[in-house]
């Protein structure tokens, strides 16, 4: 079994940017990205998300989000998928950092999931 | 009533005719307290629907709540695409045992509540649905009472989605999502006065 980082956001440059941060940190870690909508708007398309969460070569995925819609995706997507899905309610930047730098050092997922409560800012908003 | 395939077309593409007329005002409505999208998102959308039931031409009606649930998730684009959409796939899910439509709506609710996390009060489109679904299902449901329970979220304090942000100063403005949602059920009150 293998962990893998997912990042959601609405905006497609957001989304590109925030693996380009964590790959500094996690060069070995399978990290993949879905923004914007299916036509390069802002929001999030469950097809994109799809997408994403497939092409990972991971076989577990921790994913992060940005806002509201974004997790609704992000949940469907995994009640789509036969790959589980981990969900954290964390800053996006913050916890996905967290999450990759913690995989990259062979942390196992109970610990690193005790840290990013630490940085859990969002829940049911 | 009983929902059919026919019936289901009917009350989609009068929707989508209300979402129309009222796309610059649902975004308006949603400039203030929102990322202004919201009409021009449900828009998208519905022509999605209404292009997928003339074209797919579905069986069964659960085939038809389908198609009408995944072509609202992949169009929407906000957090409206979800929410409509897993109301309509409880439908669908529901319609293997029953075609009342009654009885689909409560599914639809409670689907909705589960999805976006909001209960009644929190200024959402549940502020609409649970008002609405029990009036239908006891067969007194009017315009008048959709428009009130519309109204009634303008003076409630947004608990989610992104109007939850500006908290108290979300007061005095009408949720979006209430409102497109009290044109889904106008439209749903026309179809069957059409019927009859």
């Amino acid at each position: 079994m293998s962990y893998g980082i997912l990042i959601v956001s609405h905006v497609e440059q957001i989304a590109q940017g925030v693996p380009k941060l964590l790959k500094q940190i996690a060069p070995d870690i399978a990290i993949t990205f879905a923004g914007g909508t299916d036509d390069h708007e802002i929001g999030t398309s469950l097809d994109k998300i799809t997408a994403a969460l497939e092409d990972n070569s991971a076989t577990e995925i921790l994913a992060f989000y940005d806002l509201g819609s974004a997790k609704m995706n992000l949940e469907m997507a995994g009640e789509f998928s036969t790959k589980p899905v981990h969900l954290y309610d964390t800053a996006l930047i913050e916890g996905a950092y967290v999450a990759a730098s913690l995989l990259q050092a062979g942390v196992d997922l109970p610990e690193i999931e005790k840290q990013l409560e630490l940085l859990q800012i969002k829940g049911d908003g | 009533m009983e929902l059919t395939v026919e019936t289901l077309t009917t009350w989609m593409n009068t929707f989508e005719a209300k979402i129309n007329a009222k796309k610059a005002y649902l975004s308006e409505l949603d400039t203030p307290i929102g990322d202004g999208d919201h009409g021009n998102n449900m828009a998208r959308g519905m022509r999605a629907v209404t292009e997928a039931l003339a074209t797919k031409k579905p069986a069964d009606l659960t085939t038809g709540l389908k198609l009408v649930a995944m072509s609202l998730i992949s169009k929407v684009g906000g957090a409206a695409g979800p929410l409509y959409g897993t109301a309509f796939l409880e439908m669908a899910k529901k319609s293997n045992t029953t075609a009342d439509l009654s009885e689909l709506l409560n599914a639809a609710v409670l689907g909705i509540k589960q999805r976006g996390g909001a209960d009644l009060g929190d200024k959402t489109m549940v502020d609409v649905w649970e008002v609405v679904v029990p009036k239908y299902t006891a067969g007194q449901l009017t315009v008048e009472k959709i428009a009130q329970a519309v109204e009634a979220t303008k003076e409630l304090v947004a608990k989610r989605g992104r109007a939850s942000y500006l908290g108290e100063r979300s007061v005095g403005h009408l949720d979006p999502g209430a409102v497109s949602s009290g044109y889904l059920f106008d439209a749903l009150l026309e179809t069957e006065a059409d019927l009859k």
